[in-house]
Parts: C-alpha cells; sequence; structure tokens
C-alpha cells in the first residue's frame, strides 16, 4: 500500500509539495522530528558516554573531550562479553532456525491438508497464546533440573523451538497460496515435503522474514528465563550478563554504557540495513496477528 | 509391505498420513513443553513444596495465604497500576505522532527510524541508561536538567511515589515504536476513496478523524490495547535492573507480580506459592484476552 504512493512520477511529487508546503505542515513536521530526537537521545548518550572518560561522564556534552576506546578494552578484558555474545547470538540463531522450519511446517500442513482432527490441533496450538511464559518457568525449571540442561545453549533454547504465533501467522500465508499449485505439483509426482519446501517456502519469503526478526529480537533481548536457567557466567546470554553489572561495576557508568551500547549496537545495525523489512514485517505481523 | 500398503490406499488416506508425520515432532513439543507443564503449574500450586522435600497436597492453603498477605495487594495493584496508567499514555501518544507522522513525506522514513529504534533496544540495557539518567545529581541528568530551570532534586527510583511512574517510562519509552508503525498500517489501510468521498462532501480535517479514521482503527486499538496492557501486566526486566538495590523497591513501591513470582521460586524456593501466583497471573491476562475477544465480536 505504502509503495503505491511512493511510486507516483516524482514531478507529481514535486507539484504536490509545494502545494503542500504552509506554516501549519512546517510546524508539524519540526515537532515530529524534534520528538524523535527526544526518543533517540537516550541512545545518543549512551554512546556518547561509552567513549568518555570516567571524570568527564558527568558533563553533559554530546562529544567526548579526549574520545577513548579504553571502556571498550576494558569490557572486553575484564567481563564475559564476548563468551555472552557468542551464547546469545547460538541461542538466538538455533531458535529462530526451528522456529522457521516447524512454525512454517506445521502452519503449511494446517492450511493444505485435510484430515480429520485437524481443527483440534489448530485450536490446541492457538490455546498455547494465551499461556504466560511465566507460568511456565517453573515446570520448565523443574524440567531442566532433572535433565541436566541447568547452564546448557539446550536448556535456554528450549521452551522457544517452537511458537504458536508463528504457526498461526504462517498458516495466514499458506492460506493464501492456490491449491491448484500444489495439485499441479503432486501430479508431477513431487513429494509432499518437497512441494512444501521447494513450492510452498518461498512463496511466502515475507512472512518468513517476518518471523525470523522477530523470533530473533525476543530471543536476543529475553531476561526472565536465561536468568533462571544460567548460573554459570561463561553461560551468561548478554541481557543476563548486562544484569549482573549489577553491584561490579554499578558506580562506573561508562563501564555500564558501554556494555549497554555492546548489547544495542548489533540490533541497530540490522535495523539500518533491513530497515523496509523489518517495518514492512511488523505492518504485516500486526495486521495479520 | 509397506510399499504395497502406501499403494493401495486411497490419495486423501496418504495426505492425512503425511499430515500427522509432519505433525509428529510439533506434537511431542507441544504436549511436553507447553501443555505438560501448564497442568503441572495447576498441580503444583496446590502443593507445599520447597525443590528440595517432597511435594506435600495442601488444597487451597498457597492461595489463601497468598490473600492473606498484604504484599500480594500492594504487588497486584502495582502491576495494574503499569497497565492502567501506562497503556492509555502510551496509545495516546503514538496516535498523535503516527496521524501526524502518516502525513508527512519529507524525512518520513528517517523520522520514523528514529521513533521505532527504541523497540529493538534490549530492555535491560536501556533500563541501566535510564538508571543512571535518575541519579541524583552530579551524575543523573535528568536532575541535572532540573537544575537548570531551578526545580528542586527529585529522588525517581528511590522515592514510593515517583518509583513505579520512573520505571514504567523506559516501559512506554520503548513500546511506542511498535505501536506508531501498527497505527499507520491501520490509517494506510482505510480506502482512499472514502477520504476523498469525504474531502468531496466537504468535511474538515476533525471531522475526517473522528468519523472516518478512528472508527476504521477500532479494530488496531482494540490489538494494541491488549497487546500493551499484556505487556505492562507482564513487566520485569526493567524493574528488575533499575532497582534491583531492592528489587522492586523502595518498600515494594515498584514490584510486579512477576517478580514477586520470581523471587517466591527462586530466592526462597516455594515453589507451590510461586505456582499459585503464576495461576493468578495466567487469570489476569486470561481476562483481558476474553475481553479483547468480547469486543472485537461487538465491533464486527
Amino acid at each position: 500500500m505504502a509503495d503505491e504512493e511512493i511510486k507516483m512520477s516524482n514531478s507529481d511529487q514535486m507539484i504536490q509539495r509545494l502545494e503542500q508546503i504552509n506554516p501549519t505542515k512546517i510546524l508539524t513536521w519540526t515537532l515530529l522530528f524534534l520528538g524523535s530526537i527526544v526518543m533517540i537521545t537516550p541512545i545518543i548518550f549512551m554512546i556518547s558516554t561509552s567513549f568518555k572518560t570516567g571524570q568527564e561522564v558527568y558533563t553533559l556534552s554530546l562529544l567526548p573531550q579526549k574520545a577513548t576506546l579504553e571502556n571498550y578494552i576494558f569490557i572486553l578484558k575484564e567481563s564475559k562479553f564476548i563468551y555472552w555474545t557468542l551464547n546469545s547470538l547460538w541461542v538466538a540463531s538455533f531458535s529462530t532456525i526451528s522456529v522457521l522450519f516447524f512454525d512454517s511446517l506445521v502452519g503449511y500442513t494446517l492450511a493444505k491438508f485435510n484430515f480429520r482432527g485437524r481443527e483440534i490441533i489448530f485450536i490446541a496450538i492457538l490455546s498455547t497464546l494465551m499461556i504466560p511464559t511465566e507460568m511456565l518457568i517453573i515446570p520448565w525449571y523443574m524440567m531442566s533440573r532433572e535433565f541436566g540442561w541447568i547452564d546448557t545453549y539446550w536448556g535456554i533454547a528450549f521452551p522457544g523451538l517452537m511458537t504458536g504465533f508463528g504457526t498461526f501467522l504462517m498458516r495466514q500465508f499458506f492460506m493464501g497460496l492456490p491449491d491448484e499449485l500444489i495439485d499441479a505439483a503432486r501430479i508431477d509426482g513431487w513429494s509432499e515435503f518437497s512441494i512444501w519446501w521447494r513450492i510452498a517456502m518461498p512463496l511466502v519469503i515475507p512472512a518468513l522474514s517476518a518471523l525470523a526478526i522477530f523470533h530473533f529480537l525476543g530471543n536476543w533481548t529475553a531476561f526472565l528465563w536465561p536468568l533462571i536457567i544460567v548460573n554459570d557466567p561463561d553461560m551468561y546470554t548478554i541481557p543476563v550478563g548486562l544484569a549482573s553489572f549489577n553491584g561490579e561495576f554499578q558506580m562506573d557508568w561508562e563501564i555500564v554504557m558501554t556494555a549497554s551500547c555492546l548489547a544495542t549496537i548489533p540490533t541497530l545495525f540490522v535495523f539500518i540495513i533491513l530497515q523496509k523489512y523489518i517495518i514492512k514485517g511488523i505492518m504485516l505481523a500486526g495486521l495479520k496477528g | 509391505m509397506l510399499k504395497d500398503f502406501w499403494e493401495n490406499i486411497t490419495l486423501n488416506q496418504k495426505l492425512a498420513i503425511t499430515a500427522w508425520v509432519f505433525l509428529l515432532i510439533p506434537i511431542i513439543f507441544y504436549t511436553t513443553i507447553r501443555f505438560y507443564p501448564t497442568f503441572e503449574a495447576f498441580y503444583v500450586s496446590f502443593m507445599k513444596w520447597n525443590l528440595l522435600g517432597s511435594q506435600k497436597y495442601i488444597g487451597l492453603k498457597n492461595y489463601q495465604r497468598i490473600f492473606g498477605d498484604e504484599d500480594f495487594w500492594i504487588v497486584l495493584w502495582n502491576t495494574i497500576k503499569y497497565a492502567i496508567i501506562g497503556v492509555p499514555i502510551s496509545l495516546f501518544i503514538s496516535f498523535v505522532i503516527a496521524y501526524f507522522l502518516n502525513e508527512i513525506k519529507f524525512g518520513h522514513q528517517t523520522i520514523r527510524a528514529f521513533y521505532f529504534i527504541p523497540f529493538l533496544t534490549t530492555a535491560v540495557a536501556m533500563a541501566w541508561v535510564w538508571r543512571w539518567f535518575y541519579q541524583p545529581m552530579p551524575i543523573g541528568y535528568f536532575n541535572i536538567m532540573l537544575s537548570w530551570v531551578g526545580i528542586p532534586q527529585q529522588p525517581f527510583l528511590k522515592s514510593i511515589e515517583q518509583g513505579l511512574y520512573s520505571v514504567m517510562a523506559p516501559a512506554v519509552w520503548a513500546g511506542l515504536g511498535f505501536q506508531i508503525v501498527i497505527f499507520i498500517a491501520g490509517i494506510r489501510a482505510v480506502p482512499k476513496s472514502h477520504f476523498e468521498a469525504a474531502e468531496i462532501d466537504g468535511a474538515g480535517r476533525l471531522q475526517i478523524l473522528r468519523e472516518i479514521i478512528l472508527p476504521a482503527l477500532k479494530p488496531t486499538t482494540i490489538f494494541l490495547v491488549v497487546i500493551s496492557t499484556i505487556g505492562f501486566l507482564r513487566i520485569f526486566d526493567q524493574v528488575y535492573t533499575m532497582t534491583s538495590d531492592s528489587a522492586g523497591g523502595p518498600l515494594n513501591s515498584t514490584k510486579p507480580l512477576v517478580l514477586m513470582i520470581y523471587e517466591y521460586a527462586f530466592d526462597t524456593y516455594m515453589l507451590g506459592r510461586a505456582s499459585a501466583l503464576t495461576v493468578i497471573l495466567f487469570l489476569l491476562l486470561l481476562t483481558v484476552s476474553l475481553i479483547q475477544l468480547w469486543l472485537m465480536r461487538k465491533s464486527k
């Protein structure tokens, strides 16, 4: 929808723009712009402080007088930040791949196969959306103790390997695919698995990327469950590691800001590259979900 | 044998078997990781259990103790306050921004990106930034800025009155971007012909807003209200990180339900009581979802 608006010819756009410029418009624009600057102020100060020395933290200046990388060196040397990053990356990637595979497989099965019990399975999976994670953490923790999953990647990742939300989203998209396409492939002798994997999946890539971004981000920032399942500092994810700074470096705000920066910058970087897809994905998921 | 069997059944039977094969691992997952733990949470909520000892059935005692505990009512009220104050504020701000942002073309993407970026941040990382801003002079930026205009120092996180709002602010801040994007999508989904018709009829801006945009946004708004209400009722990361001198402090004034669950379960290992609390949280969230369904049906 948004694209159609943008695809007006350039000259049309120019004329429209000139017609539209009036004091109210300028005021609106200015206020919106100022508001957007306020929104990113905490992030800007976080970044600028990460380059400041301890003495300079208390000055409000945005640019450090003597920019230093020492805080970063300190974090990388004195904390296990590199471990935490790798842990977070590994867990989030593993979990995202699993969700992409299983949620779309289940979504496809529920959308495109006719079999007895389909409705029950769908409603059962949908009903898991009503169950809050907080209710499951105690049983999950007991389970993990029993099977020795504490302080393991599997332990951090297992609760999120499939999601009701993703299944629902993918089912909606697969339902939009024409049945004729699948029937034609069947007649050509394709196996059901390859029809799904090689015909249906490529057609829902926008939905898959939206799901991937959502799920990865959710795992990257997840806090409560990793906090519970991990005790060994070598196994912390980034958020758990960050929270552990409490007490240890509490008064050194420049150190804490540097660590926060290291946690935030990767997502911002990904956002800047994938901005269009992320916004579209959110709109897509929001409207369908 | 198997091959013979496969060749002798109808296509529909083949498809049904394939479907169940595809669903096999997911069914195992949902049974063991979702449904069984759900029943276990209910089950344990009727037990007295401290992790090491054996479980002992005590009926509704956990619930009775919770309802008889003054702290629970404080915590429940805090939790509700996060939602009933946080949701209207954030939805109002995000709607106003979305409404105007939708109209501007120049720099639209960049400005939208700035509003959206906080949504992508890690709550724990940003909780640190906000906690730093809230510090007293000469560290905290908020107090420094207040001193410029001659307003006395504010205690923010250290005060019983201001603590909850100080924790709520970063949660509102981080959620705005998502709500703005959804609102814009909702506004854009209104058919263009409606606007054109209204303009031909000579409707003013306010009239278009009130009679076309707002009614069309009803489903979007219900969706956002529910999503963010559930989000605020489950608030934890910010509280845990920002108030950890005494988590949920001062004097429990910022403590939400999830933090209380966490403390019962993993600080004092009262797993029965903690499970009963999770059941209460579940019922609270379920009520919100049911109200959503009811509203959705009504608006159709």
